[in-house]
């Protein structure tokens, strides 16, 4: 044996290039984006269609509104109610991002430390599964025995629901190891806190974008979720209460905020990963 | 470098020997390559694919480690990558979330030094890429990759640099001057010089001496001199001489392959 052991060994192909795996970044970024006005056009004209026609039907077939309210009643519930409704949207907001930025966070630390040690990795990942695949919710009436009807049961529900969302998807960017980049940057005697922060980083970005988008919109299910199942507010609670009064017009008023809600989500980790990860797509 | 003995080879390489564990065995990529490069010499490495240039250049960077043997560089072993060194690697290897700019800073941005822009855009200029600074890698052409690959290895003027195929996606033409390229800066400015070439023109017209390995494993099957004035001209290229070590060369390679399978491999080769 020589005295160049203490070099660590690569297990990649030397000198294998290009990119590893593939593409993940389109599944967010190559959507099919909204090009030309006429498209535009086009997709205000369906909405047109099926509002028009839903409210068309409901009214020739004379349907209870206690079974499906017309589009105009919801748009007239959702502008008389919504002073009413705010401040639910608030509380929901404040559990989304509380819950979320703490679940991230831990997610994204979690991903990077834990993909460092191959082993620690192989371990945990089975745990992560299982964090990944049990409905959160489901740990909400338990939460609610311990920490009441506040905002804890539903943060902590939704930081357990977002954290190994985004960690298992941050987890798959930072394995994504491209011995070639790497090895440039060992060329140039960089640390491997240097490795990391400017080869490992980059190169999971896209993928930290997709973990990010789902876990935030999996944040917002569970968020509206532990609102129903206990506590006096929250947008998940209204969802409950006006159900239970039979106020359809203003319950569907409720769902079509949620599904804003859902959509700006998307659209600005669309915006954010094609900003800074768009060199993949 | 005043206080340096100069009989002693600036890069020395002894005994190189390395075996790849893989899923299907052991694999001895290279075996007891011996060479020995002085200070400002420029060496050549041609060989047949996967005859191990690429293992043998990867232990001199101290990217990775030999099984046996070891690499000296200016009498001191090599046990991991030295500042001193310059790599180009066999592809491009540009990061493709950096522009042509910031691909070029990123040596310096490790390294924790400036960059010098004034010799960094002589360098673009030489190889024609200026003005293509705010580009992306994909927006590049596999050859503009490879020019901008060598401009950001030059960039901070590394005492040795080593090349791994640096020119293989480019025409011949824009060949000729990347490789009238290279010999105008190392005859400025004192470079030693390690190149793996598929091009034995090429090899010829930069090299002091050519190594020729056999195939797998590698091993050191004959060195060439090669002792053409400089700097040189492309109408050596059509001399006798010329003529004739090239072919030397090729019966020393395509000799080599035939008779591998005669050759018991100390370590049996695994399948490929
Ligand atoms: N990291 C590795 N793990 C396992 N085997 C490897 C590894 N790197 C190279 N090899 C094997 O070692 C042998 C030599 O590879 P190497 O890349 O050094 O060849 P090369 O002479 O550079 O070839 P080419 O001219 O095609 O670039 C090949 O058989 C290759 O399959
Ligand atoms: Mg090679």
């Amino acid at each position: 044996m020589s005295e160049t052991d203490a070099i660590p060994e690569f297990k990649g192909r030397a000198g294998a290039g290009g990119d590893v795996g593939i593409t993940n970044m389109s599944a967010l970024t190559s959507g099919p984006g909204i090009k030309s006005v006429r498209e535009v056009l086009a997709i205000l004209l369906v909405a047109v269609i099926i509002i028009g026609g839903t409210e068309l039907l409901l009214n020739i077939f004379q349907v209870p509104q206690y079974v499906l309210p017309k589009p105009s009643e919801i748009a007239v519930a959702l502008v008389t109610e919504f002073p009413l409704i705010a401040p639910h949207l608030g509380h929901t907001l404040v559990e989304l991002f509380a819950g979320f930025a703490i679940g991230a966070t831990v997610g994204l630390i979690l991903a990077g430390v834990i993909t460092q040690f191959p082993f620690a990795e192989k371990i945990v990942t089975p745990y992560i599964l299982l964090l990944v695949t049990t409905p959160m919710l489901a740990l909400v009436p338990l939460l609610i025995l311990r920490f009441g009807f506040g905002y804890e049961p539903r943060i902590i529900a939704v930081a357990l629901a977002a954290g190994p969302m985004v960690m298992i998807n941050a987890a798959t960017g930072f394995r994504r190891v491209d011995a070639g980049k790497i090895a440039l940057a060992r060329s140039y005697g960089a640390s491997t806190f240097q490795i990391f922060w400017k080869v490992r980083a980059p190169m999971a970005l896209p993928m930290i974008f997709v973990g990010l988008m789902v876990g935030s919109i999996f944040g917002l299910l569970t968020a509206v979720g532990a609102e129903m199942v206990g506590g006096g507010f929250g947008l998940g609670n209204r969802l409950t209460s006006y159900s239970s009064m039979i106020q359809m017009p203003q319950f569907f008023a409720v769902v079509l905020i949620l599904s804003i809600l859902g959509i700006l989500i998307y659209v600005t980790f669309f915006l954010l990963g094609k900003k800074f990860a768009s060199w993949e797509a | 470098m005043t206080g340096e003995n100069t009989d002693q080879p600036k890069l020395r390489v002894k005994n190189a020997t390395k075996v790849y564990q893989t899923r299907s065995g052991d694999l001895l990529a290279i075996d007891r390559c011996s060479v020995d490069i002085r200070a400002g010499e420029i060496v050549s490495i041609v060989g047949p694919s996967g005859c191990g240039k690429t293992t043998l250049l990867w232990s001199m960077s101290g990217l990775h480690g030999l099984t046996a043997g070891e690499v000296l560089l200016g009498g001191k072993p090599v046990t991991g990558p030295n500042p001193e060194i310059g790599m180009v690697f066999q592809e491009a290897n540009l990061l493709p979330w950096r522009n042509l700019d910031a691909n070029i800073n990123f040596p310096f941005e490790i390294k924790g030094t400036r960059p010098d822009r004034v010799w960094i855009d002589e360098l673009l200029n030489r190889v024609g890429l200026e003005g293509f600074g705010g580009r992306f890698p994909r927006e590049l052409s596999g050859g503009m990759q490879q020019r901008a690959a060598l401009v950001r290895a030059l960039s901070y003027k590394p005492s040795v640099l080593l090349m791994d195929e640096p020119f293989g996606a480019l025409d011949a033409f824009t060949r000729e001057e990347m490789n009238r390229l290279v010999e105008e800066i190392w005859l400025d400015t004192p470079t030693t010089i390690v190149l793996i070439t598929h091009s034995i023109e090429e090899a010829i017209f930069l090299s002091d001496r050519i190594v020729v390995l056999s195939s797998r494993p590698g091993r050191v099957a004959n060195i060439y001199d090669v002792n053409f004035p400089r700097p040189r001209s492309l109408e050596i290229m059509s001399t006798k001489e010329v003529f004739d070590l090239t072919n030397a060369i090729k019966r020393e390679i395509v000799g080599k392959q035939q008779s591998r399978f005669a050759q018991p491999a100390a370590v049996q080769p695994a399948a490929e």
